[in-house]
């Protein structure tokens, strides 16, 4: 399956959406149906296919995509955890620039704003509990900090688990920092900025080498791209 | 009832290993025609004599301890046992030497990814056999093998794991630097590359070329304007080209960020490439240094190809040709490829 341009490309449903198809519209694919039909997964006549974030290192790793585009949150995940380990097996090459947020380190406010909860816990009882919807992410920092966490794995709203004293902070991907506001918790630690990155399969890296290149040239081209 | 094997193992059943009985047969043909010899060496050895061979990721990943407490462990590749074997075994003799294998080597794997635990490898090693002529021969024979199985549309990626190394100590690199460049540059994560130059206080200049000169890859035109430190990479890899029959040179693409993830490499390195498969089915290059570290300075070429990997190319590729079921009666007829 492909369109014009030679390749398969993942795109990711969710946040980074917009910004990818719109992206795709600079490149001159016509977006239209991906745009109004959410329902639809397959776009043959424009080589896309469409998926949640965390799936598009999945199937451009398996080559069912050549290109893909995620966010540095989907990656860092995904990343080889424990040394001897494997990672994904793609390429990074881009940076999009979009899709902006910070992998943050948050727990509720307290009357005295220099009280942090979570830092008590890990005082007191030597152990801070973090909620995370990125488990390896939060452990991997914690273990760099070098403090000791368990990690409570969550699949939905985060900030619940804080507020319910299930757990002393949270580990997740803010924007703007609104729902952290509302649910009464405080940035404590900035983790790492991530960014929508534009990935490859190796194998298609080198059998469709012509096509990424010339996408790639017209990526750098565009000035909303900036890399880096 | 159901008893479980580990993950990353596998059962194979009759209409399996028939398959794959049709691959190795073949293989064993045109490896032999060639003039390599096959041989067996031991699963497990010592962990202290494979230790010699620097294979960085590679490295075996199972350790157990046999009666007398020394530390034993299940091999991860067949060329670091059959430069131990050239070592011990082939001292006198002058090269070349002409090895080939079908044996199973044992990785650690991350769960649910296909990955192997335990994985059939068929592979050469031309020993005493120096770049470009040696290499040629390496790729002539990897190519002949892949044809004689029925693959149609493999293409072999050829780079050389010194350009990187070599570029960045023109480019005067800070050695505190330069390995993590170098492992950055090994999982192609580009992004990183760029930001890691720029933290190293590379010139713009310099980080430009060394941000480029990997993403090169393509046709024997790419070796024509290579940049001044990188000539001397470029101009082995012409070498070997300009030796290649023409049905080999045709499968050739250029890769000059090509870098396997195992250390002992020092000269061309290669991986073939099916659209059948996301993932290289084999691979190899030159390691000139790992038989001097076995105790026999001699240079040397090799590959290996992943039986199973390969198999399902041939299985993706057959949905238009039937190359498969066409090899397995030859192979059942015992018929001369």
């Amino acid at each position: 399956m492909s369109a014009a341009s030679g390749l398969t490309i993942a795109v990711p449903r969710g946040a980074l959406f917009g910004g990818t198809v719109d992206l795709l519209a600079l490149l001159g694919l016509d977006t239209e149906e991906l745009r109004t039909n959410d329902r639809k997964l397959l776009f043959e006549d424009i080589g896309v296919v469409t998926m949640r974030p965390s799936d598009v290192p999945t199937y451009v790793e398996a080559g069912a995509a050549d290109i893909g585009v995620t966010g540095k949150d989907v990656l860092l995940e995904q990343l080889a955890h424990a040394q001897g380990e494997r990672g994904r097996d793609v390429y990074e090459l881009l940076d999009l620039g979009f899709g902006r947020c910070t992998m943050v380190l948050a727990s509720k406010q307290s009357a005295d704003p220099d009280h942090d909860p979570a830092l008590e816990s890990l005082r007191r009882l030597g152990v801070m509990r973090v909620a995370t919807k990125y488990p390896r992410i939060a452990a991997r920092y914690l273990e760099e900090t070098g403090r000791q966490g368990e990690i409570v794995e969550v699949k939905g709203s985060v900030e619940l688990a804080p507020l319910t004293g299930m757990v002393d902070a949270i580990v997740d991907l803010t924007a703007t920092g609104t729902t952290l506001r509302e649910n009464n918790l405080v940035v404590r630690e900035e983790i790492v900025v991530c960014t929508a990155r534009l990935i490859a399969n190796p194998v298609s890296h080198k059998l469709k080498a012509a096509q990424i290149d010339a996408l790639l040239g017209q990526l750098r081209a565009l000035p909303a791209a900036g890399v880096g | 009832m159901i008893h479980p094997i580990p993950s990353g193992t596998r059962d194979v059943l009759p209409q399996e290993t028939g398959e794959v009985r049709a691959i190795t047969d073949t293989l064993r043909r045109v490896f032999d025609r060639h003039g390599y010899g096959e041989i067996y060496t031991p699963a497990l050895e010592y962990e202290s004599v494979l230790a010699r061979a620097d294979m960085a990721e590679a490295r075996p990943a199972y350790r157990v301890f046999d009666e007398t407490g020394a530390v034993l462990v299940l091999r991860s590749d067949m060329t670091a046992p059959i430069a131990r074997v050239v070592a011990t075994r082939y001292g006198e003799r002058e090269g070349p030497l002409r090895f080939c294998y079908f044996a199973h080597t044992y990785r650690g794997v991350r769960p649910q990814r296909g990955q192997l635990r335990e994985m059939l490898q068929a592979g050469i090693e031309l020993i005493g056999a120096p770049a470009p002529e040696g290499t040629a021969e390496a790729l002539t024979v990897l190519c002949d093998s892949l044809e004689a199985v029925g693959l149609e549309d493999f293409r072999i990626g050829v780079g050389d794991a010194s350009l990187f190394p070599a570029l960045m100590e023109s480019l005067q690199v800070p050695l505190s630097a330069r390995d993590e460049l170098l492992a950055t540059l090994v999982r192609r994560d580009f992004v990183a590359l760029e930001h890691r130059l720029h933290e190293a206080g590379v010139s713009e200049d310099a980080a430009e070329l060394l941000l480029d000169v990997p993403q090169r890859r393509g046709g024997p035109e790419l070796l024509t304007d290579a940049p001044a430190p990188a000539v001397e990479a470029v101009t082995g890899m012409r070498r070997v080209y300009e030796l290649l029959p023409e049905s080999v040179a045709a499968r050739v693409i250029f890769d000059l960020g090509l870098i396997r993830n195992i250390g002992y490499y020092t000269g061309a390195v290669f991986e073939v490439y099916d659209p059948a498969l996301g993932a290289p089915i084999g691979g190899g290059g030159r390691y000139d240094e790992l038989l001097g570290r076995f105790g026999r300075s001699m240079p040397a070429v090799g590959f290996a190809l992943y039986v199973d990997s390969l198999h399902q190319a041939l299985a993706g590729e057959e949905r238009g040709t039937g190359a498969l079921s066409q090899l397995r009666s030859v192979a059942a007829n015992g018929e001369q490829l």
